[in-house]
C-alpha cells in the first residue's frame, strides 16, 4: 500500500517590523518592539529571535529565541538578568524589555521572525541608542521657530487691518454720533464734520466705501 | 519693459532653486567617507547607515531658518504677483523687496550659525549644499533690494 505524503504547503513572504531607532536614559529600560506581518495565520510554530552587534564591532550575537512555545532568554552574555520577553506570539508581537540601559548597550538589534510555513523574510533592526541626558526631539524647536516666526507675521497683518478698521471706525462713529469724541482718540481731537451717513452697517461693501474715505496708511 | 520683468522673476526663482536644493540636498560637510546636512548624518563606513540629527538646538535652528527662508521666498514671488496687477502707477513693490531681504537674512543667520557650530559634530570639509547657502544668500538680497527700487510704470 502506498502512503501519499501531503504536499508541503508553499512558503510565502514574511514582513517583519521593528522600530528604527530607540533614545533611552542611561539606567532606564528599553522596550523593543519586533512584529511581522504575514498571509497565514500565526502558526503553532512561530519563532522570534533576537540578535545583538555592539556598535563598531562586526559580529553579532544571538541573545533570545522564541520556539515551541517557550522563550529562552541570554543568560550568559551580555544581558544576562536584563532581558525579559514581554511579547505575545499568537497576537504576533515578539518584544523585549532591557532593563538598566548602560552606554555599552549601544548598537543594533535584529529581530528574525518566522511563522511556518512563511519563512522567507528579511530580519529587521533597530538601533539603541543611550544618552545622559535625552536630547530635544527632532523637530521640535524647528517647529517652534518657524511657527513663532509665522505667527508674527500673520499677527501683523491682523493689527495691521485691525488698525485701518479702527480709523475707518472713528470715521463712521463721527459721523453717527453728536459728541463727537467717540472711539479710540489716537491722532487729532479734532471732530471733523463728516456729513456722510453710510447706509449699511458691517459689511464688505461697506468696508470698502469706507476705505476710499480713510486717510492712506503708508506702510 | 518686459524683458527687465523676465530677468527679475528669473533672479527671484534662481535664488529660491538654490535654496531648495541647499536645504535638500546631503553635502553640507563631506569628508571621505561620510556626508551631512542639516537632517542627517550619513556614512558609508561598512555599509550605507545614517543617523538623524539629534545633536542638539542649534542644527533645528539651522533647518527652521532655512525653511523659513524658503517659505518667506515664495510669498515675496507670490506677493511680486499680486503687487504687480493691484499696485498704483509709481508705487514701490515694498512689500515684495522686505520678504525677499528677510529671506536673505534668514539663509545667512542659518549658514552663519551651521558655520560656528558644526565642528562639534561633524568634522570634514564644507560640501557644495553649503556653499549654494553662501550663494543664495546675496542672490536674495539683490533680488529684494531691486523689488524696493523698482517702480511700477504703466
Amino acid at each position: 500500500l502506498l502512503t501519499r505524503t501531503p504536499f508541503p504547503p508553499q512558503s510565502q513572504a514574511i514582513v517583519i517590523y521593528t522600530g528604527w531607532e530607540r533614545h533611552a536614559l542611561v539606567g532606564s529600560d528599553v522596550r523593543l518592539s519586533c512584529s511581522f506581518f504575514s498571509w497565514r495565520w500565526t502558526s503553532e510554530d512561530v519563532t522570534f529571535s533576537w540578535s545583538y552587534r555592539p556598535d563598531g564591532s562586526r559580529d553579532s550575537i544571538s541573545i533570545f529565541h522564541y520556539t515551541g512555545g517557550a522563550p529562552y532568554v541570554d543568560n550568559k552574555g551580555p544581558f544576562r538578568d536584563r532581558l525579559e520577553f514581554i511579547g505575545n506570539p499568537s497576537r504576533r508581537d515578539g518584544s523585549i524589555l532591557i532593563k538598566n540601559v548602560d552606554y555599552n548597550d549601544n548598537g543594533t538589534f535584529t529581530c528574525d521572525a518566522k511563522n511556518p510555513p512563511d519563512i522567507v523574510g528579511r530580519p529587521s533592526s533597530v538601533r539603541l541608542l543611550v544618552f545622559d541626558k535625552l536630547p530635544v526631539q527632532a523637530g521640535v524647536i524647528t517647529g517652534a521657530i518657524i511657527g513663532a516666526v509665522l505667527g508674527l507675521l500673520v499677527l501683523i497683518v491682523v493689527i495691521y487691518y485691525l488698525m485701518r478698521f479702527l480709523v475707518a471706525r472713528r470715521v463712521f462713529n463721527l459721523s453717527v454720533s453728536k459728541h463727537g469724541k467717540k472711539g479710540k482718540g489716537k491722532e487729532g481731537s479734532q471732530p471733523r464734520q463728516v456729513s456722510l451717513r453710510p447706509t449699511c452697517r458691517y459689511t464688505v461693501a461697506c468696508f470698502k466705501t469706507l476705505k476710499h474715505n480713510t486717510p492712506q496708511l503708508n506702510l | 519693459m518686459l524683458l527687465l520683468l523676465l530677468a527679475i522673476i528669473i533672479l527671484h526663482l534662481a535664488a529660491l532653486v538654490l535654496l531648495f536644493i541647499s536645504t535638500i540636498v546631503s553635502a553640507w560637510t563631506v569628508n571621505g567617507t561620510s556626508s551631512s546636512d542639516l537632517w542627517s548624518n550619513c556614512s558609508t563606513v561598512s555599509g550605507y547607515h545614517c543617523i538623524s540629527a539629534y545633536a542638539g538646538e542649534w542644527i533645528q535652528a539651522v533647518q527652521a531658518l532655512m525653511i523659513l527662508s524658503i517659505i518667506f521666498s515664495f510669498l515675496s514671488l507670490f506677493l511680486f504677483f499680486c503687487q504687480l496687477f493691484t499696485l498704483q502707477k509709481g508705487g514701490r513693490f515694498f512689500l515684495t523687496g522686505i520678504f525677499q531681504i528677510l529671506a536673505s537674512l534668514f539663509v545667512m543667520s542659518g549658514a552663519i550659525i551651521y558655520t560656528v557650530k558644526s565642528p562639534e559634530w561633524v568634522s570634514g570639509s564644507f560640501g557644495f549644499a553649503y556653499i549654494l547657502a553662501w550663494v543664495a544668500f546675496p542672490l536674495a538680497l539683490i533680488s529684494g533690494l531691486i523689488y524696493v527700487i523698482l517702480r511700477k510704470r504703466e
